[in-house]
């Protein structure tokens, strides 16, 4: 089946900014390829600096690799000029780790997800509205909540409106750039269940960025993962958590924090 | 042995400007004895941070700290005055609070900041100052001390920073550090380096430490007691082993079976949709009645709705507030 | 110091761009020094003509601007035609007499709002930061003009104070120490005039900015560590919050030459107002373009210093200008 997007050999340089630590230099993306079927959730697994947010914003067009391919549906986005890369825009959409900073605090719940709508200008203001609120359903944030303003929602709540924000032009793929790392445990749980049920409803396909190895190990099917701007091993879930290959993967996995097995059986039971 | 802390009955609310009172803690207990690591475990709105702050009143303006006493060392330091406050805090308490990247003066090299704080408790001469400082900070970066020494907070990484602050906490050798989230912007492998950095300091120091944090399994191999904070009151608290393996509370239970499958163990469904514990976050308001979890609790009872239930021992080291223990 | 360069590059251009606008307005506004002459009956019409030529005032506009431009380039800033003497020398006396009133003024107005407005956002929004509040913002509300004239009043029903002037009579006879005492004396007045109009405003932005920075986590974090009080509020708080504060000094700084006409005026101290305002009221065109270009030279400079103070107090300044 053809992939839905396929990376070939980017390469992202950056010119480093003089006299700052060794952790700022821009992570280089250095000839990365990987290919990611429709329907399926594939984690970009790997340490700050290694490359994952860059190569996300090469794939949403946001930032413009030096050299490679970007193919998606059959394009190659990265050959295009601005214009015509804008028309695919809708098609792919983000998801940021902290929604505070992501959503604008002082619109409310129902501005922010008929914002892109707006901006698409091919609806009415009842289409427009009408189709939010199908969208605050879909999410699971009550109507009620629809005129209140991001800041005064919940974490999780924040983290359902950026989701229903993505989901207004229908996509076909959305990366999560961790964005579950900085929801507390019981709402990741609700979070990636919706996540789960919205793939399997609506057909999306997800890129996860993300360091958590066990929720990578839950969501996706692939994994991928990176280091110093390249991939390093990537194949099938399971492989890749019981029987890593390469050094990155394995410190990786020794560095995610877990509650012995012993702990754990007892808790399923 | 008296414990080294004691908290009882520690309550906190906060006033907003139209008068409503929010209670952030209501009757938080516990003890704490040297040398040994309490685990707090609380999700967003549990109080968890604004137990962090109480503790050493630094709460902020609107605040009130209402009935409830905190002996430390045998001492309450709810009545204690304002210089004795400012000798045991960083004297014989060390606070870690989180977001290392607003924690820190932006325009102050680190290393002096380091020294503020032995400067601020012990009198020592410039030289003795600078020995101590290099002495500091050789201990939680054992490379380039000297370069990070000179450096400003916006040159360092996340986990450079936390180091800092670690440093300034246990600077002049307290005998109890409070960590409030000391993981949470950092990479996993930063991560496990910052908790390795605290093992070996309770090792050298016999360091007592309260870490407070909303993900468990960072607590498995460090705390010896989790403590499970619900809506300002204590839920439960038992050894560690006992809390990840067989939790008694509702709501402790339900949030460890939120978790994902733990990466390389056996495998549950992947994909599988994970438990998740219904309903809204706690009613805070003054006005509610009851168990704040009883709305969400798959095993409540009548009495759970009208009556807030007391702390029932399980066994001697656990105790767990909820009805269904009552004897 | 690619970055110093940088800014006196920038700096220079901006004064040669004010001295043109200044040449270009005073020459293009009507009437000259000599209008006044020729209605005097008794100068012959011949006499004025001569002297224009003779100060070249028939030349073209441009051809002025350059000849100036080139005299500026030697040190020579033209000539007075109401004093019939090179303006810089005149320029200089008087400036002098302004500086030493200003920057008298100016450090104990700073000496005066730090402290006082550390004070004032330590208790912020409680009784004794109200109260400051309310008498800087009465301060503020009466103008300049009347604080001057008050204080003249005062000077004039008691007689504790000289009513104007550098210098009394008799000055050449004092011993030196005397003379110091006197110019303090008569300085007095005009220098609580200037604190008094300048103090209400930088309390308040000193207060505003060390507020603002009371609430910042670092400053919990190090209430948390033991830090005392004080260093908090002075080594911690106010070099934190110092950016804006450096900003409004340079402006201080800047103003140093222009900000005292006013009172200068009202309390006939010989300074730089007072002779800008005479040679404005009398079309003389090289003093007022000399005063301007001065006062442009200190706003330039203060600000230049403004920017290399920032350069050197805040690291993240340092790193984001090498980062270019």
């Amino acid at each position: 089946m053809q992939p839905l997007l396929s990376v070939g050999n980017l390469v992202k340089r950056y010119a480093a900014p003089r006299s700052s630590g060794p952790h700022d230099k821009l992570a280089a993306l250095d000839g990365v390829s990987l290919s990611i079927a429709p329907k399926t959730t594939v984690a970009l697994v790997g340490e700050s600096g290694s490359g994952k947010s860059t190569l996300a914003l090469c794939i949403a067009c946001l930032e413009r690799p030096t050299s490679g391919t970007i193919t998606f549906a059959g394009i190659d986005l990265a050959a295009l000029d601005e214009n015509r890369q804008r028309q695919f825009r809708p098609q792919i959409q983000l998801v940021f780790q902290d929604p505070s900073s992501s959503l604008n605090p002082r619109w409310t719940a129902l501005e922010i997800i008929t914002e892109p709508l707006l901006v698409q200008r091919r609806f009415t203001k009842q289409e427009r509205i009408d189709k939010a609120c199908a969208l605050l359903d879909r999410v699971g944030i009550p109507r009620k909540m629809a005129n209140r303003r991001a800041d005064e929602l919940s974490g999780g709540q924040k983290q359902r409106l950026a989701i229903a924000r993505s989901l207004a032009l229908e996509p076909k793929l959305i990366i999560l750039d961790e964005a579950l790392s900085a929801l507390d445990c019981s709402v990741q749980a609700q979070i990636s269940n919706l996540l789960l049920e919205l793939q399997s409803s609506l057909g999306l396909t997800y890129l996860l960025i993300t360091h958590d190895f066990a929720m990578a190990g839950h969501l996706a099917d692939q994994i991928v993962v990176m280091d110093r701007g390249r991939i390093v091993e990537s194949g099938s879930a399971e492989r890749i958590l019981s029987s890593p290959n390469h050094g990155a993967t394995c410190s990786l996995l020794a560095a995610t924090p877990r509650i012995a097995e012993a702990h754990v059986e007892l808790v399923i039971s | 042995m008296t414990p080294l802390l004691k908290v009882r009955n520690l309550q906190v609310a906060y006033y907003a400007r139209t008068g409503e009172v929010c209670p952030a803690l209501a009757g938080v207990h516990f003890d704490l004895n040297s040398g040994e690591i309490l685990g707090v475990l609380g999700e967003s709105g549990s109080g968890k941070s604004t137990l962090a702050a109480a503790l050493l009143r630094l709460l902020p303006t609107n605040a009130h700290i209402g009935q409830g006493s905190v002996l430390f060392e045998g001492k309450n330091l709810l009545e204690a005055s304002p210089q004795e406050l400012q000798k045991i805090r960083g004297g014989r308490i060390g606070l870690i609070f989180q977001e290392p990247s607003s924690s820190l003066h932006p325009t102050l090299p680190v290393g002096q900041q380091v020294s503020d704080v032995l400067a601020a408790h012990q009198p020592l001469d410039r030289r003795s100052l600078a020995e101590k400082t290099s002495q500091l900070l050789a201990t939680v970066f054992p490379a380039d001390a000297d370069r990070v020494s000179h450096s400003y907070p916006h040159e360092l990484s996340g986990g450079q920073r936390q180091r800092v602050l670690i440093a300034q906490a246990i600077a002049c050798g307290p005998s109890l550090v409070i960590a409030d989230e000391p993981t949470a912007s950092l990479d996993p492998t930063t991560q496990q380096e910052i908790l390795q950095l605290f093992r070996t300091l309770r090792q050298k120091f016999d360091l007592a430490m309260i870490l407070i944090t909303h993900n468990p399994a960072l607590l498995a191999d460090l705390a010896d007691r989790i403590l499970v904070l619900y809506a300002g009151r204590v839920a439960e608290i038992a050894p560690t082993e006992k809390m990840l393996s067989s939790p008694q509370h509702p709501y402790t239970a339900a949030l460890m079976r939120c978790l994902p499958p733990q990466a390389g163990e056996a495998q549950r469904a992947r994909k599988a949709p994970l438990c998740v514990i219904a309903g809204d976050p706690p009613d805070l308001s003054p006005q509610a009645r009851g168990c704040l979890f009883e709305p969400r609790c798959t095993e409540a009872m009548e009495v759970c709705r009208r009556e807030e239930p007391d702390a029932f021992a399980v066994s001697a080291t656990h105790e767990v507030s909820c009805f269904r223990f009552a004897r | 110091m690619r970055y110093v360069l940088r800014r006196t590059l920038h700096a220079v251009f901006l004064l040669l761009g004010v001295s043109l606008l200044t040449f270009l307005f005073s020459s293009l506004t009507p009437g000259n020094y000599f209008d006044e002459m020729r209605l005097n009956p008794q100068i012959a019409p011949e006499t004025v003509a001569a002297l224009r030529a003779q100060y070249q005032l028939d030349r073209p506009l441009p051809l002025r601007y350059l000849h100036w431009l080139n005299a500026v380039a030697h040190g020579e800033l033209g000539f007075s035609f109401a004093y019939n003497s090179p303006v810089g020398p005149l320029l200089w006396v008087r400036a002098r007499n302004t500086l030493l009133l200003t920057v008298t003024a100016t450090l104990l107005a700073w000496l005066l709002a730090l402290p006082l407005g550390v004070w004032s956002a330590a208790r912020f929004g409680r009784a004794p930061d109200r109260v400051l509040s309310w008498m800087t913002a009465s301060l503020l509300v009466i103008p300049d003009l009347v604080l001057a004239l008050g204080l003249l009043i005062l000077a004039v029903r008691t007689g504790w104070f000289p009513t104007g002037g550098l210098v009394s009579v008799g000055f050449e006879d004092l011993s030196p120490l005397r003379k110091l005492g006197d110019v303090a004396w008569h300085m007095t007045l005009p220098v609580i005039a200037l604190v008094l109009a300048a103090l209400p405003m930088l309390i308040r932005h000193v207060r505003a900015s060390v507020a603002e920075i009371l609430e910042a986590p670092f400053l919990r974090a190090a209430a948390g560590h033991g830090i005392p009080h004080r260093k908090l509020l002075y080594g911690y708080a106010l070099r934190a919050a110092a950016n804006p504060l450096i900003s409004l000094f340079g402006f201080s700084v800047g103003t140093l030459l222009s900000g005292s006409l006013l009172v200068e005026v009202i309390m006939s101290w010989p300074g730089l107002g007072p002779l800008l305002l005479e040679a404005i009221l009398a079309r003389d065109l090289y003093v007022v373009i000399g005063g301007v270009l001065l006062s442009m030279v200190f706003l330039v400079g203060g600000n230049l210093f403004a920017d290399m103070l920032l350069y050197w107090a805040d690291p993240r300044i340092r790193t984001a200008a090498s980062a270019k």
